[in-house]
């Protein structure tokens, strides 16, 4: 089967978001014909998505924090701010299981010296539950690398705050081992003013489906979500998307990019950016680009913008699945490159303009590093 | 000693919709190293793509013919193998390669011509040496390579690979083109100094008498329809500036019509 597909999302943004709750008996077992669901296969969610019992002993979290930032585990508090409301039955369900969240402080106006590094190892093949929560105080300022590793059943939730004027650099590496599951959701509020720029890095696993989205509080927020995947063969690896623009003044920008080489490698994308009727001034684009590297391999891309106001300062979006460049491939070997170094180099410089945007460079070059891995 | 022979050449291009259409129509050409033949021809008449079919564009299928470098079978090797083996091509369009840049690209490419990888600080000083002949802006260095490149730019990034890489038979497809006076004196004194040292050739396509001027072929080629159909010295190059094409193209439609 080849490669490249564009679905058309049936239903308005509206509407597929409108549902939160922090009960799980809201949400409905997905059959798969939902739209939500309809990209993933369910069977291999090892009931995570249904009734599997979830535990907390299925991964250990290690959190190597900068001296400037306060570490606490804490009972989950569902009032505290800035507070976290499931959109769906996993994230309720890993919600209602997690008990304790791992909780990251950065204080008011406090800036962090160093990056903190939260590090996920999965270690049994129980499902298991998580919540994490990243709070930046007003004009806190902090970078936060999430490194996940190992064989893990895990449905988990991080809960993110960047109050006014702060700033959060969030990189989430999902590296996990090849018979990994994990379904996870990312919730930010961005206070006035606030800045955050999340990267969702997702390399290993077998079924891995991350769900990021962003809410504005005030005025003048500014998100920036980047993603690169990499998907071999039999891999399944889905990122959805949500911005929810109902503040006035508010910026986004969404840029993923996948690669997909092997037989049954999967991708999905979904990218809803929704500019309610009092979101005046928003400028937001969106765009996901994949290189399907062989046949047999297939990328899911569906933007999906949807504006209520008259308003905008911009809204676009763009998506495109190819192979690689013959033009490309053939200036870099008339110089004497041979092919498969060629063809690395291409793919480097495909997501290296992402890895540059993510600005520390220690986390850079980790983050080209795993990929230079999945290129061997 | 240096050759590339080209031998009752024909080659086809592939179209959008995928199906073949000739262009090259048996071309004749042999250059020895220390040799500058100069090919000069109207537009559409497939002097791109005789470049393109030497330097192996997947694009191009070459239908009848041989092209030989030293007597090896360059048409059996691959793109990369024909590199190795001391073919360049200036391209006329040089091609953008984002997030690739210049001295990554550069230093992979010098590795595998020359077989080793050079020492990273003789190799840094290698290239500032380089960029400084060509008056290009070290900042270049870092920048994706051809990416947002001006035309002339890009032109003197080709030669900048030329000298680097140091093949033995060098095609330069219209790197004239798009040049202001100064550039392109700047590109001339590069292709002369690459065919002052010995074993080069040089094989330059053009639609100008202007760059002969600063490089003085021996021969030169006027290229009609897919082939050869004219040669001279440099004085044919003044004739051709002077009179145009229109006497050879005739003469190619009444052959074509007879
Ligand atoms: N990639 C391609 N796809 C389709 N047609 C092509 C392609 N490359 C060349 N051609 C066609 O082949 C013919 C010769 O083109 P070519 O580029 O070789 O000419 P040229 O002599 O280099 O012209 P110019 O002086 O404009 O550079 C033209 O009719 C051109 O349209
Ligand atoms: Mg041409």
């Amino acid at each position: 089967m080849s490669a490249v597909s564009g679905a058309v999302e049936t239903a308005p943004i509206t509407s597929l978001h409108a549902l939160r709750s922090a009960d799980p008996g809201d949400f409905a077992v997905p059959t798969g014909r939902e739209e939500e669901w309809r990209f993933t296969p369910l069977r291999r969610l090892r009931g995570l998505h249904s009734d599997a019992p979830l535990g907390q002993a299925g991964v250990r979290v290690d959190i190597d924090a900068a001296p400037e930032i306060d570490y606490a585990e804490r009972i989950i508090a569902p009032a505290d701010p800035p507070g976290f409301l499931p959109e769906d039955r996993v994230s309720a369900r890993a919600y209602a299981a997690a008990g304790t969240a791992h909780v990251l402080t950065v204080p008011k106006e406090a800036v962090a010296s160093r990056p903190t590094i939260i590090r996920v190892t999965g270690v049994s093949d129980e499902a298991t539950a998580g919540h994490l929560v990243i709070d930046v105080r007003p004009f806190g300022k902090a970078v936060v690398v999430l490194d996940q590793r190992g064989s893990a059943t895990y449905a988990d939730n991080v809960e993110i705050g960047v109050g006014d004027g702060g700033e959060l650099t969030l990189v989430s590496v999902a590296e996990w081992d090849d018979d990994a599951v994990q379904v996870s959701h990312h919730q930010a509020t961005l206070g006035r003013d606030a800045k955050l720029k999340h990267f969702q890095i997702t390399l290993g696993g077998s079924l891995v489906r991350v769900s990021p989205s962003v809410r504005y509080s005030g005025t003048g927020g500014d998100a920036e979500l980047y993603g690169i995947c990499f998907a071999d063969g039999g891999q399944h690896l889905e990122h959805r998307l949500f911005v929810d623009h109902d503040t006035p003044n508010c910026r986004s920008r969404v840029v993923y990019k996948g690669a997909l080489d092997g037989d049954d490698a999967h991708t999905v994308w979904i990218g809803d950016v929704l500019i309610r009727p009092d979101a005046v001034g928003t400028d937001t684009y969106e765009y996901n680009r994949n290189l399907v590297l062989t046949d047999g391999a297939r990328a899911d891309s569906v933007p999906n913008l949807e504006i209520l106001t008259g308003e905008v300062v911009g809204a676009g979006h763009a998506s495109a699945n190819g192979r690689l460049d013959d033009e490309h491939l053939f200036y870099l070997m008339a110089r004497g490159i041979g092919f498969e170094e060629a063809r690395r180099l291409v793919i480097r410089g495909f997501f290296g303009e992402l890895i540059g945007k993510i600005g520390v460079p220690e986390v850079a070059d980790r983050v080209t590093e795993k990929i230079e891995a999945e290129l061997a | 000693m240096s050759t590339l022979e080209i031998r009752d050449l024909h080659a086809a291009v592939t179209e959008a919709d995928g199906t073949l259409r000739e262009i090259l129509r048996g071309v004749n050409l042999t250059v020895a190293d220390g040799e500058t033949h100069a090919i000069m021809g109207p537009n559409g008449s497939g002097k791109s793509t005789l470049a393109y079919a030497v330097a192996g564009h997947p694009k191009y299928t070459v239908t009848q013919g041989s092209v030989t470098l030293d007597g090896e079978d360059v048409l059996s090797m691959t793109v990369d193998a024909r590199a190795r083996a001391g073919l360049f091509l200036a391209m006329q369009y040089p091609v953008e390669v984002p997030g690739v840049s210049v001295s990554n690209f550069l230093r992979t490419a010098v590795t595998a011509v020359r077989g080793e990888a050079p020492k990273l600080r003789v190799f840094m000083k290698e290239m500032r040496g380089a960029l400084g002949d060509l008056s290009i802006d070290p900042k270049f260095a870092e920048r994706s390579l051809n990416e947002g490149f001006s035309g002339g730019e890009k032109k003197r990034h080709e030669i900048l690979q030329m000298e680097m890489l140091d093949p033995k038979i060098a095609v330069l497809d219209e790197t004239d083109s798009g040049l202001d006076v100064d550039a392109l004196k700047v590109v001339a004194e590069g292709i002369n100094r690459f065919r002052a040292r010995p074993g080069h050739g040089v094989l330059l396509i053009t639609h100008y008498n202007r760059i002969l001027q600063y490089v003085q072929p021996d021969y030169v080629h006027v290229f009609v329809a897919g082939r050869i159909v004219e040669e001279g010295g440099p004085e044919l190059a003044k004739t051709l500036e002077d009179e145009g094409y229109e006497k050879f193209t005739a003469a190619a439609g009444a052959k074509a019509a007879s």
